[in-house]
């Protein structure tokens, strides 16, 4: 059968199992759209081409597919750019397909030209600049390949006007051939047993869990392995929930914000058993100082990511899930023969340390004076709305970091976020993309900042025009109120170009511009009747605003830089720091 | 320990390959000393042979970067004793009828042809490893060097071993 290229574009997404694809078009990808009407996928219009491929990001964040977004050529892929380095940073698995002018004008500075394979180069995980119009069908279908196996991560396929144009047969094969591209998957048998024989010896483990058990959908596995052997759980920024919150087990997250249990259990564990995580400073602190009695095991699928920041002891490279498979299955074969406490490790005392650190050094959040709302305590009040059966997405600030530390997520893919690049921005197109992925019955909620709601709010008129009912809350503390607090912090309260007036613009407007309902929350005891308001709402996108006590900081924290040893829990002890480095 | 390192890579022929490796070189902050490309027997396949700078740990991620480029097949590290390695210098040296013998003799000693003879030019093709070129060059220096040219290393293992020996490609399923 002859089909143009354009076609063949919207055949090979069809026998790929594309049901979706987030764009907008434009000169150098018209040819696509024509073709597109007939498709036997939906396009969702974006707003901004950043919106596109942040939404492609969250489809990918929420279901673990690969997300699809269309864009033209010139300003439209350059306005991908952003959102390419964020899913190369997190392992987002997302195609983007790009028109080219014509390739008898490369190269000439033709209108709306873009290096855009140079450009995206570094930015992900591969890219091509389609050279023959019988190419499309492979390459598309090995970008796929690429961008969901492996390490996920962004592919770009490039595609010149004049290819997309010509016409070729079409031929489908569901096989790629890929020399230079064979991800190893499972793990070396002889790695695995090594790894349980260190587990067995060690008395204070710690499951270092990262977003790389999240992407490969390791929830159960992870469960199974970490309660046979009654391993206390950390999960980072990137694999908030994979394990749930709400076991006993479960010691909360690392870093920089991390909760008080987990970031101790880090600084004095003698084993982290790393499973697709990678060391990021944002959780090491100093790099120096961390865990500084840990052996180490890391199994990651990346073999790049092993070794790179912190010596190993016990290398597996493998996808995650499948070695946790084979780790449970030597455990199972171990406890069938009665043999399984050999290999629990004698940590009782240690978990019982961390159960009460975690008593003790609980998350603190002042009760509110005056009826003014905590921005911790709205958070709050948001997962008791919308409850443990929601998907929650957070932009970039101290409201990420609040909804990382207080929601009690209990499954991977359940809390979205931008952890790696922190983009500004991200929230309201991926929460539109994640909703369009999990469908009608699961609430998606966004949780976004003043600030970055204003970066992307735009995409609003997406949700309106393709009926995708995401609750979008903004925590208004008109400010950029992270950085806010590290001017606060570190440059003495010479607060610079950070404040944000609360009502410009104003949001209930704005909300009755887009067509949907808006609400806003100003004191404590309208909290809960407003938002049983909205989350009566769920058939069309829904604005709730919290003006917050904007003087609210984030803690604990670990100064950028510092050792994790300095782990500060509130203002007070900071200032208590900084008065007694005066004194001394 | 030593931290210069000679990578044999062989790459699919594709556009940009070596813009990828390069890129990733210079975004990951780390050293090449030399680069020399060219095609092989296979012409779908390229052969770089890098020279690094880089301390072990440094080396071993240099290594799986560029595995991780899906344009990349195979690489090996060159053990200096286990391999032949080469480098390729051409040297335009003033040369008057006083000096002309001189110089010949010299490029003589270093198995150096003469390529190019013009009235008061000498031009010197020479073959060999980078401490034999750096040798010749300081002695054709107080002559007047009007200009060189030096190519990156190229490199093969000793014996009959290949690089190629045992990759193949494998058909995955997409979807
Ligand atoms: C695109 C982009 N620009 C700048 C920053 C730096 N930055 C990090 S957090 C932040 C403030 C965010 O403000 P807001 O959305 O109001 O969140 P808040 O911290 O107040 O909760 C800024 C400017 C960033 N992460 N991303
Ligand atoms: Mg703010």
């Amino acid at each position: 059968m002859e089909i143009t290229g354009a076609q063949a574009v919207m055949k090979s997404l069809e026998a790929l199992g594309v049901d979706v694809v987030f764009g907008y078009p434009g000169g150098a990808i018209l040819p696509a759209y024509d073709p597109m009407i007939e498709a036997g996928f939906q396009h969702v219009l974006v707003r901004h081409e950043q919106g596109a491929i942040h939404m492609a990001e969250g489809y990918a964040h929420a279901t673990g597919r690969v997300g699809v977004c269309i864009v033209t050529s010139g300003p439209a892929a350059t306005n991908l750019v952003t959102g390419l380095t964020d899913a190369m940073m997190d392992s987002v698995p997302v195609l983007a397909i790009t028109g080219q002018v014509a390739s008898t004008a490369i190269g000439s500075d033709a209108f709306q030209e873009a290096d855009v394979t140079g450009i995206t180069m570094p930015i992900t995980k591969h890219n091509e600049l389609v050279e023959s119009v019988e190419r499309i069908p492979e390459a598309i279908k090995e970008a796929f390949y690429v961008a969901r196996t492996g390490r996920p991560g962004p592919v770009l396929v490039d595609i010149p006007k004049d290819i997309l144009n010509a016409t070729l047969t079409w031929n489908w094969d569901d096989r790629v051939e890929l020399a230079g591209y064979r991800p190893t998957v499972r793990g070396h048998s002889k790695m695995v047993r090594e790894a349980l024989e260190l587990i067995a010896t060690a008395t204070k483990p710690v499951i270092y869990a990262g977003g790389g058990l999240v992407r490969a959908g390791a929830d159960d596995e992870l469960f199974e392995f970490a309660t046979r052997l009654e391993l206390p759980v950390v999960t980072t920024l990137m694999a908030r929930g994979v394990f749930p919150d709400t076991h006993e087990l479960a010691v909360g997250m690392p870093g920089m914000h991390g909760h008080y249990a987990a970031v101790r259990a880090f600084q004095e564990t003698d084993l982290l058993v790393t499973l697709g995580a990678r060391f990021d400073d944002r959780v090491t602190g100093q790099l120096a100082t961390f865990a500084p009695h840990a052996k180490i095991i890391h199994v990651d699928v990346d073999p790049a990511e092993i070794g790179k920041n912190r010596p190993v002891d016990v290398p597996i490279v493998g996808d995650v899930k499948v070695v946790l498979e084979q780790l449970n299955e030597v455990l199972g074969a171990k406890a069938a023969a009665g043999e399984l406490e050999r290999f629990k490790p004698d940590a009782a005392a240690w978990r019982e340390h961390l159960a009460q650190l975690r008593r003790e050094h609980p998350l603190r959040v002042e009760q509110p004076h005056e009826g003014v709302v905590k921005p911790q305590t709205a958070i709050q009040a948001i997962y008791e709305q919308w409850g443990d059966e929601a998907v929650y997405v957070a932009g970039v600030g101290q409201h990420q970091m609040w909804a990382s530390q207080h929601i009690p997520y209990t499954r991977g893919r359940q809390w979205i976020n931008s952890g790696g690049l922190g983009t500004m921005g991200f929230a309201v197109p991926a929460a539109i993309g994640a909703k369009v992925g999990v469908g009608p019955d699961v609430p998606v909620v966004a949780i976004d900042g003043d600030g970055c709601f204003q970066m992307t709010f735009q995409e609003i008129a997406a949700a309106v025009q393709h009926d995708i009912p995401v609750v979008f809350c903004v925590i208004n503390n008109g400010f950029l109120g992270m950085v806010r607090q590290w001017q606060h912090l570190f440059y003495d309260d010479r607060l610079s170009q950070v404040a944000l007036p609360q009502d410009l613009p104003d949001l209930l407007k704005l909300a009755d511009a887009y067509g949907i309902p808006g609400f806003r929350v100003q004191t404590i005891d309208e909290l809960e009747t407003t938002l049983a308001k909205a989350a009566s709402i769920t058939d069309q996108p829904v604005l709730v605003e919290f003006r917050v006590d904007p003087d609210e900081m984030v803690f604990p924290m670990v100064p950028a830089g510092a050792s994790n040893d300095e782990l500060i829990e509130s203002a007070e002890e900071w200032h208590a720091r900084v008065a007694a480095a005066e004194q001394a | 320990m030593r931290t210069t390192h000679t990578l044999s890579v062989l790459v699919e022929n594709k556009p940009g390959v070596l813009t990828r490796i390069a890129g990733m070189f210079a975004r990951r902050a780390y050293n090449i000393h030399s680069l020399a490309v060219g095609p092989t027997d296979d012409e779908a396949v390229s052969r770089l042979t890098l020279v690094v700078g880089a301390e072990a740990v440094q080396l071993e991620q240099i290594v799986k970067q560029l595995n991780k480029l899906v344009h990349v097949l195979k690489i090996v590290e060159l053990d200096p004793d286990e391999s032949v390695e080469r480098e390729m210098q051409l040297v335009k040296v003033l040369a008057d009828p006083a000096t002309r013998s001189q110089i010949i003799e010299i490029a003589e000693v270093f198995r150096a042809k003469i390529v190019d003879v013009d009235h008061d030019s000498l031009t010197i093709e020479a073959a060999g490893n980078p401490g034999k070129l750096a040798a010749m060059l300081e002695l054709l220096a107080p002559y007047g060097i009007r200009e060189m040219v030096r190519s990156g290393t190229i490199a093969l293992s000793r014996g009959s071993k290949s690089i190629s020996d045992g990759s193949r490609a494998r058909m995955q399923r997409v979807v």
